[in-house]
């Protein structure tokens, strides 16, 4: 296995900034792992000894699922903290938390958190690796790693390929960490969905932003569709559900206009008959469950990549 | 017998005044200027420094009664002395909100007590700041409130706001506007452009500022009454009131030092210590500000003082509290940072902490260094430096912790009395 290489950092909180060989590190790890998982016994000793907390301050049934099982098939140790809400409503700042962490010699800690910047608050202060499993609005690194490695395992290598993605962009994180890590990768990235979702600050991400997506359908290679909440709706971000399938939805009238081998992915979970019509999944290849699949091999790369070895070896391996 | 200061350059620019002359202190005033004899008074050699105005905040968070562990009465003063101020103007967001005429009795007999600077309290517009029922401000401007404002939420009701301005403007008052209209900045914690929705911040637009700032101008030429604008820090604001002073509106605005010093792009950290209210903004902004302070559309530069605890730092950005703390440091910051690379004149820096300032409250003799004047003076030592540390605030939430500055005060005399206090065993005598 090639894996004596490392990533430049000790955490993972976002793919910006990440290069084309780092994200061609943590894929080719990743297959290696991936290939391993459809064998009879999917238990690695790699990560003996080493213990990783899960700390879930929004709740998540998947992404957590999927740390913890990509923790215990690399035999790490794990612990699991779910707590609503924030260290605040517990009367605890986030140095607090910091601290405790640190008092119980923990290797790696996964933290999901409302605020953004808050994995980066934490890595700066511990000597933990942190890797942040989406904050707020900002970045969800691990989610769009397993995007982009479904897609490569799909089509190759995607480089210079239209990747659509639509719905809520604005407050998607995991739009956030695609548009950086697909744009370091190399394909084009265009962002679709009602204009208050859609701002053109994204634009300065390297972006495109449209609000027409009956436009933009033909042109894509992709389509990731993102999850519309409901909440959005009485925020006045655009004025109705029906209004919002009609002219966003992924339904089968507009798909009819894509290209011939279009992906169809979605990060889940699907709002099924809003941003999704579930005739549209018979009609296309879609990637949806081996999006599940592949993100425990992604999540074991990670951890692999920021843990295993001792500090001397990674130390060796950096220089 | 008067105190005699000798050899120090004095600098007030309000009062056209550069020149090295003596001046004599008698009674808590300004005695005289010019050639003085030395017999019979007390004579202090002030040569090799700047002798000012002393400086006047519009806004500081002097955090009595109610969150002493961030600050007191005592520890904001001393601070504002250190730094070369004073008389400071504290907001009402104190608990409870210094609302009626016994928060000011309280705030007023505090700083008596602790005797270093002077602190005028601004009043509250409305009870409880909450903006439905007006503050009794007539009391409170007969025990000393200085000016009023709601400072941390706008009056959001125009109807309200149109009255305390009819009102205040009646009691000779000037009604100060928090600007934000929170219908729009809702649970922002950041400028809004390209890089705070790349860090995932909820943000606020400048419009949520120019709103408030737009409609708070048109009740002034409504009542006439005198406003205004606290920490003005957009493009839009700036050209606002740049508008209304055109048209001879009784309008005035202050600038912080941080939107002067600091742009969104610090926001990068995720640092809470650049956590404020307005928040920091783009380049653009602050060079408008800069320009804006130079030619004059801005008359103060306003410190919002506002000191915290870690306690109230350390959380997740969204949630830490907002504000950093300047007293101490603020005229050495924007010395250093603005005066001696050539983006403000120093005339312009000393305008904005005394004449500047002095006009929004209509103290005519404060703020100036001209015979007959309130004589709270500061000697400068412009080219002493210094290491940001030690200070006498009880909080430490400010980027220039260990930071090295120029410009540190000597001496300084408030209402003529010279302003030893015996607590700093260091260097200074103060």
């Amino acid at each position: 296995m090639p894996l004596m290489e490392r990533l430049h950092s000790k955490d993972l909180i976002g793919l910006e900034g990440i290069t084309r060989e780092e994200l061609e590190l943590v894929f080719s790890t990743a297959d290696t792992f991936r290939e391993f998982l459809d064998r009879p016994i999917r238990k690695l000793p790699t990560l003996r000894g080493k213990t990783i907390l899960n700390m879930f301050f929004e709740a998540s049934t998947r992404t957590q699922a999927s740390f913890d099982l990509a923790a215990k098939r690399l035999s790490a140790d794990t612990v699991s903290v779910s707590k609503k809400g924030s260290s605040v409503e517990k009367g605890e700042t986030l140095l607090d938390t910091l601290r405790n962490i640190d008092a119980m010699r923990i290797d790696a800690v996964v933290i999901r958190h409302s605020a953004p910047g808050a994995p980066l608050f934490l890595a700066r202060n511990t000597e933990a690796s942190v890797i942040n499993a989406g904050d707020g609005l900002h970045e969800h690194p691990t989610q769009a790693l397993l995007d982009m490695f479904t897609l490569r395992g799909e089509m190759g290598d995607f480089k210079a390929k239209r990747v659509l993605i639509t719905g809520d962009i604005l407050h998607s994180r995991v739009a956030r960490s695609n548009i950086f890590g697909m744009k370091a990768w190399g394909a084009e990235v265009v962002l679709c969905g009602p204009k208050p979702l859609v701002p053109e600050e994204f634009r300065a991400m390297g972006a495109e932003v449209s609000w027409n997506l009956v436009e933009e359908i033909p042109k894509a290679d992709v389509i990731m569709a993102l999850r519309i909440q409901n909440e959005r709706l009485s925020e006045s971000y655009f004025p109705s559900i029906r209004e919002y399938r009609r002219l966003f939805g992924i339904t089968a009238d507009k798909m009819a206009l894509a290209k011939d081998g279009v992906v169809l992915m979605h990060p889940g979970p699907v709002n099924w008959e809003v941003e999704l019509d579930p005739r549209v999944t018979e009609m296309v290849k879609t990637v949806i469950l081996d999006q599940v699949t592949n993100g425990v091999a992604i999540r074991m790369a990670v951890f692999y990549l920021l843990m295993a070895g001792s500090k001397e070896e990674e130390d060796g391996a950096v220089a | 017998m008067g105190q005699l200061l000798r050899g120090a350059r004095l600098f007030s620019p309000g009062d056209g005044l550069d020149e090295k002359r003596d001046i004599l202190l008698e009674d808590g005033r300004i005695a005289r200027i010019g050639e003085i004899d030395p017999k019979g008074h007390d004579l202090i050699e002030l040569k090799g420094l700047v002798l000012m105005p002393g400086f006047i905040d519009l806004h500081a968070h002097l955090r009595e009664p109610g969150e002493e562990y961030k600050e007191t009465i005592e520890t904001g003063t001393l601070s504002a002395k250190r730094g070369g101020y004073t008389t400071v103007v504290c907001m009402p967001n104190t608990r409870p909100p210094i609302d009626d005429p016994e928060g000011v009795r309280f705030v007023i007999k505090k700083a008596k007590e602790a005797g270093h600077a002077k602190v005028l309290p601004a009043g509250a517009i409305t009870k409880g700041r909450e903006g439905r029922e007006l503050a009794e401000m007539g009391l409170m401007a007969a025990e000393g409130a200085a000016m009023f404002t709601d400072d941390g939420s706008w009056v959001f009701s125009s109807s309200v706001m149109r009255r305390a301005m009819e009102y205040a403007s009646a009691i000779g008052r000037t009604i100060a506007s928090h600007p934000e209209d929170r219908s729009l900045s809702g649970n922002a914690c950041a400028h809004e452009g390209p890089l705070s929705v790349k860090l995932g911040f909820e943000t606020a637009p400048r419009e949520a500022e120019d709103i408030a700032v737009s409609r708070d101008i048109f009740l002034s030429g409504l009542t006439g009454a005198r406003l205004h604008l606290q920490h003005i820090s957009s493009t839009g604001s700036v050209e606002l009131v740049r508008r209304a002073k055109d048209v001879g509106l009784p309008v005035t605005a202050e600038v912080t030092p941080h939107h002067l010093l600091f742009t969104y792009e610090a926001l990068e950290s995720y640092d809470t210590v650049y956590k404020v209210n307005p928040p920091l903004r783009e380049e653009k902004d602050r060079d408008a500000l800069l320009a804006a302070l130079s030619d004059g559309t801005l008359d103060a530069i306003a410190t919002d003082h506002a000191p915290h605890s870690p306690f109230d730092k350390e959380y997740e950005f969204p949630l830490a509290a907002s504000g950093m703390i300047w007293l101490e440091m603020a005229f050495s910051a924007l010395y250093t940072f603005l005066v001696l690379p050539g983006k403000i004149s120093l005339e312009r820096l000393v305008e904005s902490l005394t004449t500047g300032p002095a006009g929004v409250l209509g103290l005519d003799d404060l703020g100036r260094i001209r015979e007959g004047a309130v004589a709270d003076l500061v000697a400068w030592d412009l080219g002493k430096e210094w290491e940001v540390r030690g200070l006498a605030s009880l909080s430490r939430n400010t980027p220039l912790l260990g930071k090295v500055l120029k410009a540190k005060p000597e001496r300084i005399w408030v209402d003529g009395k010279d302003g030893k206090d015996g607590k700093d065993g260091n260097e200074k005598e103060f």
